[in-house]
């Protein structure tokens, strides 16, 4: 078992390219690139379940680690671990990948031998973002990410597929400029991509105080757009319009919401409380701007674009409000509102792949038709809005909290706000899509609910809403592992007085 | 045979040529054969025996390791780590376009043989000019090169761009030689010797400084112009466009490869002492180059004109590697002439493949569904330019990170950010090929979505030259160790003249702390 723990993280990282590999390898022919994808990601499933078997909650710091060093110069080590933090959401990534498989079952028709390859790659990558411990890897990764994404919205886009892509490839890939910049820049003054020593090396180095405000804002500006952070959102709505099912499951929030309290709050603890007022601000004003808008769209994947900025800034919102509560209701909400977010999509998809529009109006009356789609999305909708019971209530009601206490009250309640809004446009999007006098659209089709591959990963999804709702404290210990002391650890480098605890 | 071996032992000076004397061989070999075989013959053979002698060649550089590092013919020409990792670079990138042309060169081309024999010849000139420590010898060595390239550009004479190409190409590369010329000169004049160790020892205390001033700037003129970079690159793209592609495969890189060499021997080794002269030059030479050549390469048609800029933006990259210091920017510099090399050849390769000798496909929306139509030829274009991008675990990506990380060591924080900002603006465009091939077909009607019309064979030379970059690519972005190791030695031989090098140490990154 020891020797599994020991290379437990370089097979997780190994068998979605495997697949990748085997997919590329394999014929087209009696959907063998689906099974191969399902068999591959459901393994890798598995192998990350291994980790929080494993996981000892009373040992600080890293586990499951391995330090290989890769180019001896500059000093790049193949560095790789987990810890509270990231524990669960390597296990989120790991179940998101089957359920992408499922929803792209049917929705891809040609070409899945490419499209395979390039999901279970874009798997690898996510997967290696969060277990670098190494700055050069996870850079890295965090680019690799980004090319399998770009061709898959390119080529299986719904309309407009190249101009989304391209708008994606280039509001991602531009703001990591400086951040590849400061990422060297930490090397010229340290000597070190390593994680840890920089950590301990930045809270007791003798940095100039301007060059190290201007490297840590280059770190938040790249993970601000790839959350994305009001105003930087404009990527958003295109990519979640033209993305197949699978991949808008996992293009938003996880990467850089974690990125940002593990390299930015974790490497510059005092940078980021200069900066956080500003992140508040803008993460409630961009819980109200996705909620109005939200509102007010025609088309259901825009909505869903929206809802998840605003569902996202609530998430930002806990993690720059810099109160353990708060972080630990924002690592909770990651995980919550990504199996929520997973089944909502797998739901639009399925009605997407039947009726061939997502515009909202065409639709009504579909609750009759589909009883059981119609039940599941109204299971997932009052998940997403945060009732209480449900995964979401946990982590929004956390945050909130830490909110209130350790910030300020009008903040909070504006925040607050943006919750009753997330009601309001869900359950005005369920009435639309489900209830009503039935359209055109709704007779011209003959019923057909969900199939047993669609309804074996809703249920399992649904199950888990209401054990995250009701039992958080399956999870909360374990990522307040991650979170307390302050991401990673910093009780070694900084004074209680520079990060106030409030609880 | 024996005699032969008994006149190398005598001649111990031959062995610091031998890849040039390999390669002149091979070349001169080619031409007679040429000359001799009846009319009717094929002349491909020919390109397999020019591809062996360069296969040669680079065994023969290799084998230059093994000698102690040191000059030959009084002092002329040099062996150290530094010319075996460039003769090495030169001669893969020449084999790779030889084995190129040998599958893509119609049947029934006329000179078919002088084609080859030119090709090995214009790698004996870069070879030399990589090894020459006698600026005269420089000059020789560049013409020799220039001249064969100047002829291959034209080739293609029987098309309207072919012979204007040629003509542009001779034409400013004559002017940009005459003003390397005029800097070696000036650089006589100042210091009375040619020999670049000597001009090192004597211009710090020389008298007329505003000659070598002009000297360095004269010669730094002629040697931009030969890596195309802004504001000498006006050539570039029209130069590209009209010669055959494998020939633009060769010359896009190899040259490129020999004159960033020469220019690192004369900053670096020659002018050491000037950095604060030169450094300030090449930062903005870097800055024009690459803002120029992306800004251009987007608004382009045509996929060679777009990755001619592409290549002049790529010598700006390159470049930033000068801000860094001696210890880290020659080995940067190196290995991104390395990286370069492989991307882009593989991406003229692909091109070639797609588009034929006579390219009849030359605009990007030709490219619409490439990987639909050859799925091949598409994800090996997709992935050089993945590379081009620099995306990690390319050769591309390593590549400008050593030159940044060299840019930001050396204290230009600003340049790095310009340049991999600029690095995000050229995705644009080599995102814009990607998407297009990637694009279905069946938009555009029946007609497009034919297979390839036209396209040549895809033989055992072109998979042997395709696995080959696809290979050097790879490598160079996941295990770079040992390229690194190589250019990094190679760089330690620069820094010292001959006299003083005992055994190469391997230079290794500061590791200071705080």
């Amino acid at each position: 078992m020891n020797q599994i723990n020991q290379s437990i993280l370089t097979l997780i990282l190994l068998l979605p390219l495997a697949g990748a590999v085997l997919v590329a390898l394999a014929p087209d022919r009696f959907k063998l690139p689906n099974w191969i994808a399902l068999v591959t990601t459901l393994l890798t499933f598995g192998l990350t379940l291994h980790l929080p078997a494993h996981f000892n909650p009373t040992q600080p710091g890293f586990q499951f680690v391995i330090d290989i060093p890769w180019i001896q110069s500059p000093a790049i080590h193949y560095h790789v671990g987990v810890d509270g933090l990231s524990l669960w959401l390597v296990v989120l990534v790991g179940l998101l990948a089957p359920i992408g498989v499922v929803a792209s079952w049917n929705a891809i028709r040609e070409r899945r031998k490419l499209f395979f390859t390039l999901f279970l790659i874009q798997q690898t990558a996510m997967l290696g973002v969060f277990f670098s411990l190494d700055l050069m890897v996870y850079y890295g990764f965090w680019e690799l990410s980004l090319v399998p994404m770009a061709i898959l919205i390119a080529m299986y886009g719904r309309k407009n597929g190249p101009k989304a892509a391209l708008k994606f490839f280039l509001f991602t890939f531009i703001p990591s400029a400086p951040l590849l910049v400061a990422i060297l820049w930490l090397y010229t003054q340290t000597g070190s991509f390593d994680f840890t020593t920089l950590q301990i090396l930045i809270a007791h180095g003798n940095f100039p105080t301007g060059a190290l405000f201007w490297t840590a804002l280059a770190f938040l500006f790249a993970f601000a757009v790839k959350v994305p952070v009001f105003p930087l959102h404009g990527w958003l709505a295109d990519t979640f319009s033209e993305a197949p099912v699978a991949l808008a499951m996992v293009v938003a929030g996880k990467l850089g919401l974690y990125s940002m309290l593990r390299f930015h709050i974790g490497l510059f603890p005092e940078q980021a409380r200069a900066v956080a007022p500003v992140l508040v601000g803008l993460a409630v004003v961009g819980i109200l701007y996705g909620a109005c808008l939200a509102l007010v769209q025609r088309d259901f994947w825009r909505l869903m674009a929206f809802a998840a900025l605003s569902h996202l800034s609530l998430i930002t919102l806990g993690i720059y409000g810099l109160t353990l509560t708060g972080w630990e209701g924002a690592v909770y909400q990651i995980l919550s509102h990504g199996v929520v977010d997973g089944a909502l999509f797998l739901l639009l998809g399925v009605l997407y792949d039947r009726y061939a529009t997502s515009q909202i109006n065409a639709y009504g009356g579909l609750a009759a038709k589909l009883p059981r789609t119609a039940t599941f999305f109204v299971i997932a909708s009052l998940a997403m809005i945060g009732l209480p019971m449900l995964g979401s209530f946990v982590g929004e009601f956390l945050i909130l909290v830490g909110t209130f206490t350790g910030v300020s009250k009008g903040w909070a309640i504006a925040a607050s706000l943006g919750v009753i809004l997330s009601a309001a446009y869900m359950l005005w999007l369920v009435q639309r899509l489900f209830f009503g006098p039935e359209s055109a659209l709704a007779i011209s089709k003959p019923p057909d609910d969900l199939r047993l591959g669609q309804l074996a990963v809703l249920w399992p999804l649904t199950a888990l809403m209401l054990v995250m709702g009701v039992a958080p404290m399956l999870w909360l210990p374990t990522i307040a592992t991650g979170t307390h002391p302050p991401p990673m650890h910093v009780q070694t480098i900084t004074t209680p007085s520079q990060v106030e605890v409030q609880r | 045979m024996i005699f032969l071996l008994h006149f190398l032992l005598n001649h111990e000076d031959l062995f610091r040529i031998l890849p040039e004397c390999l390669l002149t061989l091979t070349g001169v070999l080619v031409m007679l054969l040429d000359a001799t075989l009846p009319p009717g013959w094929a002349r491909r053979p020919l390109g397999w025996v020019a591809a062996f002698g360069t296969t040669l060649a680079l065994w023969g550089s290799l084998f230059q390791l093994s000698l102690p590092e040191g000059t030959g013919f009084y002092g002329t020409v040099e062996t150290s780590a530094f010319t075996v990792f460039f003769h090495v670079l030169i001669c893969g990138i020449v084999l790779v376009a030889l084995l190129l042309s040998l599958d893509t060169l119609p049947e029934k081309s006329h000179h078919q043989g002088e084609f080859y024999a030119l090709i090995v010849f214009s790698a004996v000139g870069m070879c030399l000019l990589t090894g020459a420590v006698e600026l005269l010898l420089v000059f020789i060595a560049l013409e020799i090169s220039s001249i064969a390239t100047y002829i291959l550009a034209g080739y293609r004479k029987h098309t309207v761009r072919g012979p204007e190409a040629a003509i542009k190409y001779f034409l400013l590369g004559s002017f940009a030689t005459a003003f390397l010329l005029y800097g070696i000169a000036m650089i006589f004049g100042a210091t009375g010797t040619t020999q670049i160790y000597e001009i090192a020892r004597l211009v710090p205390a020389a008298q007329n400084h505003s000659f070598i001033l002009v000297g360095l700037g004269l010669m730094l003129v002629g040697i931009l112009f030969k890596v195309s970079a802004a504001p000498f690159h006006v050539w570039t793209p029209d130069v590209y466009e009209g010669s055959p592609t494998p020939v633009v495969a060769l010359m896009s890189t190899a040259p490129k490869a020999a004159a960033f060499a020469l220019l690192l021997r004369v900053v670096y080794e020659m002018l050491p002492t000037l950095r604060s002269v030169w450094q300030p030059l090449l930062w903005v030479v870097a800055v024009l180059s690459m803002t120029v050549g992306n800004l251009a390469a987007l608004r382009q048609q045509n996929v060679k004109r777009m990755l001619a800029y592409s290549a002049i933006a790529h010598a700006g990259y390159l470049l930033a590697a000068f801000a860094g210091l001696e210890s880290s920017g020659i080995a940067a510099a190196s290995f991104y002439t390395a990286a370069y090399a492989a991307m882009n050849v593989g991406i003229f390769a692909v091109v070639t493949l797609v588009s034929g000798y006579d390219e009849k496909l030359p605009l990007i929306n030709d490219y619409r569904g490439l990987i639909y139509r050859s799925p091949l030829l598409g994800s090996l274009l997709i992935f050089f330019l993945i590379s081009l991008i620099g995306i990690p675990f390319t050769g591309g990506f390593f590549g400008k990170f050593y030159s940044f990380a060299a840019a930001v060591g050396g204290g230009a924080i600003w340049l790095a950010i310009i340049g991999l900002l600029n690095s995000g603006l050229a995705a644009a465009y080599y995102l814009r090929l990607v998407l297009v091939a990637a694009q279905r077909p069946d938009l555009d009607g029946e007609a497009k979505s034919a297979p390839l019309q036209g396209a040549p064979r895809v033989g055992a030379a072109v998979i042997a030259a395709l696995a080959m970059v696809v290979i050097a690519t790879l490598v160079l972005g996941i295990m770079p160790n040992d390229v690194l190791h190589a250019a990094e030695s190679g760089a330690h031989t620069l820094q010292i003249p001959p006299d003083e090098i005992s055994t190469p140490v391997i230079v290794v990154e500061p590791q200071q702390q705080p």
